[in-house]
């Protein structure tokens, strides 16, 4: 037992994760006829919350209740995991990436997310209004927009063989090599790293 | 010929629909906040949720993060192949039903847009989450701004190219 937990609190390899992750595909359905989506709780939210008669909010959001139960667990996870599984050791980030970080202004890689941008001190900085408010506006606005997020589309998507979810697929990963390589150096720099 | 059975779908309806006929409630929505959990409990062990991770991923210096999404869709399309051949039920013996994605220009025009944000905040929707479970409360912030952002999808939803 004690090895085992021992084993739980390493990294888990992609091996091990991916194929998991992938199972909640075939759970999901057989529990009960639902589509595995993430981004969705997100229109939930809005719904449920600040609906102001728009059309786009107006529907039954009580009947997905299970999806806002399924983020409350994830973030439920988070806690368990962070509390109780963690990771003595400080994260292994790839050599070349912490170079070319290192020369965007990075200097923290000992946890999951860089303090250097994601501490409460930063919020009221542009550092928090480009990556906390700007980013996370993008995901809102991008995964509704696209219909789903890489749950909904990428892997529930191209699971059923939908040509539409690759298309979208394929503009994530674009738009993410456009961010990182031609607009996250002048970021970077307007931030003041 | 094969004949494909159409889905009743709603355009204004969700993307992730729930199909099941009969209701749910009480202990049986409980059985999601479960896989929830667990999932949250992947995603943080095997640091997906990592800025970091992402940046390794757009810069094609790891092939981690393409093992799991790849592995993960693998995993789904087997699924996915024995649950049609099969013809699996779910639990309360539903046949189960998988609406189909329709092509949209949004597909390719917020899919940039969320891509732009992926790299920026590390984090799709469901690392959001997790994040802010492992003790990152600033996310917080970002989901909100989220939200918002999908509030604002919807509210202009009818005036941008669909």
């Amino acid at each position: 037992m004690e090895q085992l937990i021992e084993w739980i609190k390493q990294p888990w390899p992609w091996y091990i994760a991916g194929p998991l992750i992938g199972l909640t595909v075939p759970a999901l359905l057989i529990i009960g006829n639902k589509s595995f989506g993430i981004s969705s709780s997100l229109r939930h939210a809005c719904a449920a919350c600040i609906p102001a008669k728009i059309p786009f909010f107006q529907y039954d959001w009580k009947k997905e209740t299970w999806n806002m139960l399924f983020v409350l667990g994830i973030f439920l996870g988070g806690i368990i995991a962070a509390v109780f599984l963690s990771n003595p050791d400080a994260i292994v980030v790839a050599e070349s990436t912490q170079e070319d970080l290192a020369q965007l202004g990075i200097t923290d890689f000992r946890n999951l997310l860089p303090a250097d941008i994601f501490s409460w001190s930063n919020l009221f900085t542009l550092k928090g209004l480009f990556f906390f408010v700007i980013g996370g506006f993008l995901v809102g606005f991008g995964t509704r927009y696209a219909g789903g997020c890489t749950s909904g589309h990428a892997i529930m998507g191209i699971s059923n063989l939908q040509w539409p979810s690759l298309l979208a697929t394929t503009f994530f990963m674009l738009g993410g090599f456009a961010m990182t390589h031609l607009i996250l150096p002048y970021i970077m720099q307007w931030v003041g790293f | 010929m094969k004949v494909k059975e159409k889905i009743e779908t709603n355009p204004q309806e969700c993307e992730a629909p729930n199909m099941r006929k009969s209701g749910e409630s009480g202990w049986n929505l409980l059985r999601y906040l479960i896989v929830g959990v667990l999932f949250g409990i992947i995603f943080v062990k095997a640091e997906v949720i990592s800025w970091f991770r992402i940046q390794e991923m757009f810069r094609l210096q790891s092939f981690f993060m393409y093992g799991v999404i790849g592995s993960a869709i693998l995993v789904g399309i087997i699924s996915i192949q024995i649950i049609k051949r099969f013809g699996i039920k779910t639990l309360s013996g539903e046949p189960i039903k998988i609406a189909d994605k329709e092509f949209r220009k949004g597909q390719v025009i917020g899919g940039f847009i969320f891509g732009l944000g992926w790299a920026l905040t590390g984090a799709c929707p469901g690392p959001l989450f997790a994040q802010i479970g492992s003790g990152f409360s600033v996310v917080l912030v970002t989901l909100l701004s989220a939200i918002a952002g999908t509030w604002v999808y919807g509210r202009f939803a009818d005036k941008l190219p669909n």
